[in-house]
């Protein structure tokens, strides 16, 4: 069975309408951002959280432990139903005896639970996190600029991170939209959809390479055309592939699920990006520095002789 | 190239045995995360405080203290190391509640002084310092400092106490009941007995533990109980499983033969990851099963990008052979280039990323390596035998 067959779309002359979609999500995005900012967990924020487990016979509401929170002045406690009878507290960094006093009253004027996690993060360790974070996507954004122009050329290196840092800016406007918590996996999250868009990006690139080296005489927006179309079926089915888990993960998951959720939007968008963005970028940064020419010669002046010879047969039909 | 093709086979079903001789049985060879098993990771700062400035003697102290503290609770491996100057790392796992370890290291130990009625007389508080040395004998003993205060408290008590028993309780536990020989007024003591070395040192160390030289603040506390780490895993194993079949399924679909070839590489991929986890001894946490799952999706591309490629060489009228030969070579450049790009953020994580992050890196990493191993080389192998035997697109 084949999805995606033979297709012959011209992203490079559509790419103004790419570039208004994405600019416009983008710019919501920054809106939000700098409107309501990140909702930070308390791994970045610090804070403590406790997941309590209710025994079955206890009836509880949100309503009825935050009232209980209230009253021990506690109000501005975050609380979180999670199933039936868990639920998430999250509040302001307490001590160990403030955190007895809080199930003592829970246990009084509720009932028995079962604690089943809690997690206390100090200001100076979320401050320290936030600046690995930070510096985790730094060097994982140079060590990829780095890779590509090794393995290509530097255009291709700007086009990828330009690419990447929409699907970054779009995951994180999303994110600051419905108000998702930012905590650690999150993070990884996002660094997992730089290498995915990545990779998408690249099986294109590799693509553009092959077809600059095969086809002399085509125009530069036709070749990078003819590349995406070349590795739309692959890029789609990988990218099916890859959701198939996730969504699993993501109705499954429990605490995994804001994670997945993230992932699900990630790899929509970077498979989105690779295909309307990454490639149309390098045709604009090519023909704007001018040296597209130049720098196509280059490409050609690399190849073997062996490799120039033309295929057997056009592959996409006109 | 025949031979060439039985050396490779050979050296696939070598690879996958060592996966199954170090994977089989999971729960033994596959280490669980603090998250997964349940346990407590907390990070502990020791605070200078008007009394009692920090010095590396004291942090040493502390590290020492709950160590004494929590190995009678019978916690299986803990860990409790220093972490550069101040800070000390504590690692507990298999705590049956999230509150104990808290309550465990935050706990003061009260020494006591006390007289035979019972009365305490001067507690720990006001002890400097508790050494192991020699007396005039040759024999072990213990000597005790106090500071100024607790050696007046002291002669005091030895005063009223000569020839009576003066007995030293840590948490309401006698530990020593030594017998007062005379009245001590410069503040040093030793306590003679019939000890050995290693006796008389456990007891300077208890005494010295009474209570923590330093004030210590919790930086970090992460508790999970055991009931919440094994509701991950089953959660984690049921989106895996999920996830698995319908990667099976969809690959049958799309790519029929070839997809039935994805599908024997990805279990052959999972079964490499498991190994590679045995195998570096590296730690599963939640979200490494996260990484796990994400890489299943992610280690059939590397297929889909070589069938795809194969289709092409086909639709040329190729040969089966041909097509399978020149099919590989194309896609192998792009999988490699694809591969370390994620590979280069994966890295970034692992560097930079705390805990069980760090296992989420190590299982896309591992996983990443197993599905180009798989691709490159399971999957040519079991094409390349298919194509010996059958010459036109025998799996399309």
């Amino acid at each position: 069975m084949d999805l995606i067959k033979n297709t012959d779309i011209k992203f490079v002359s559509r790419k103004k309408v790419f570039y208004l979609i994405s600019g416009l999500i983008i710019l919501i995005g920054i809106i939000s951002l700098l409107g309501q900012g990140f909702n930070f967990g308390i791994d970045f924020a610090g804070g403590t959280l406790i997941q309590l487990d209710f025994e079955e016979q206890v009836n509880v509401t949100v309503a009825e432990i935050r009232n209980v929170l209230a009253d021990i002045n506690l109000a501005s406690s975050t609380i979180q139903s999670l199933s039936n009878n868990e639920f998430i507290i999250r509040i302001a960094q307490i001590e160990l005896q403030e955190r007895e006093k809080i199930f003592a009253s829970l246990q009084e004027r509720i009932g028995p639970f079962q604690v089943l996690r809690i997690e206390m993060v100090g200001p100076i360790i979320g401050q320290a996190l936030k600046r690995l974070a930070f510096l985790a996507i730094i060097f994982a954004f140079i060590g990829i600029i780095v890779y590509i122009t090794i393995r290509f050329q530097f255009s291709y290196a700007l086009a990828s991170i330009i690419a990447l840092g929409h699907d970054v800016l779009v995951a994180l406007g999303i994110l600051s939209i419905v108000r998702k918590e930012i905590t650690i996996p999150i993070i990884a999250a996002i660094l997992t959809i730089v290498g995915y868009s990545l990779n998408n990006t690249i099986v294109i690139f590799d693509r553009l390479r092959e077809n600059l080296k095969l086809k002399l005489r085509s125009p530069l927006a036709e070749i990078v055309d003819l590349s995406i179309n070349q590795s739309l079926s692959r890029t789609i089915n990988t990218a099916l592939t890859t959701l198939l888990p996730i969504l699993a993960l993501y109705f499954f998951g429990g605490t995994l699920s804001d994670f997945a959720f993230v992932l699900l939007v990630g790899i929509t968008v970077g498979t989105y990006s690779s295909i309307c963005i990454a490639g149309p970028m390098l045709w604009d940064i090519k023909s704007k520095t001018q040296k597209t020419k130049k720098n196509i010669n280059q490409v050609r002046k690399n190849v073997p002789e062996q490799a120039v010879k033309p295929p057997k047969k056009r592959i996409v039909k006109k | 190239m025949k031979q060439l093709r039985l050396f490779r086979l050979a050296f696939v079903i070598l690879v996958v045995g060592l996966a199954l001789f170090y994977v089989f049985p999971l729960d033994k060879n596959i280490n669980l995360g603090l998250d997964l098993q349940g346990g407590s990771h907390i990070v502990l700062e020791c605070v200078d405080s008007p009394h009692a400035p920090v010095d590396s003697d004291a942090v040493n102290r502390v590290v020492e203290i709950i160590t004494n503290r929590i190995n009678p609770e019978g916690v299986k491996e803990p860990v409790i190391q220093r972490q550069g100057e101040r800070r000390i790392l504590v690692q507990l796992p298999g705590m049956d509640d999230p509150q104990e370890a808290e309550k465990l290291i935050g706990k003061t130990a009260l020494l006591e002084f006390k007289d035979e009625s019972g009365q305490t007389l001067l507690t720990g508080a006001y002890l400097k310092n508790a050494k192991t040395s020699y007396d005039r004998f040759g024999r072990p003993n213990v000597i005790l400092e106090f500071n100024e205060e607790g050696a007046k408290l002291f002669e005091q008590a030895t005063v009223r106490n000569v020839g009576k028993i003066l007995a030293i309780t840590l948490d309401g536990h006698e530990i020593s009941a030594p017998v007062v020989q005379e009245p001590i007024p410069s503040g040093e003591a030793s306590i003679v007995g019939q000890f050995t070395l290693e006796e008389a040192q456990r007891l300077a160390l208890l005494l010295r533990s009474g209570a923590l030289p330093v004030e210590v603040r919790i930086l970090e506390n992460r508790s999970v109980g055991p009931t919440l780490g094994k509701d991950s895993i089953n959660r984690g194993l049921k989106a895996g499983i999920v996830g698995l079949f319908l990667i099976l399924i969809f690959m049958v679909i799309f790519y029929k033969g070839f997809g039935l070839v994805a599908d024997l590489a990805l279990l052959i991929c999972l079964l490499l990851i498991m190994g590679g986890l045995a195998i570096l001894n590296a730690t599963l946490t939640l979200p490494g099963i996260a990484g796990i799952i994400l890489t299943i999706g992610m280690a059939v591309d590397a297929n889909i990008l070589i069938f795809e490629r194969i289709k092409e060489e086909l639709q040329m009228d190729k040969t089966f052979r041909a097509s399978i030969e020149a099919g590989f070579s194309k896609a192998f450049r792009t999988i490699l280039d694809a591969n370390v790009t994620t590979l280069i953020a994966a890295i970034a994580l692992l560097y930079f990323g705390s805990g069980p992050i760090r296992g989420f890196a190590v299982t896309l990493s591992i996983g990443l390596a197993a599905s180009m191993f798989t691709a490159i080389v399971v999957t040519k192998l079991i094409l390349e035998l298919i194509g010996q035997h059958f010459t036109k697109n025998a799996l399309v």
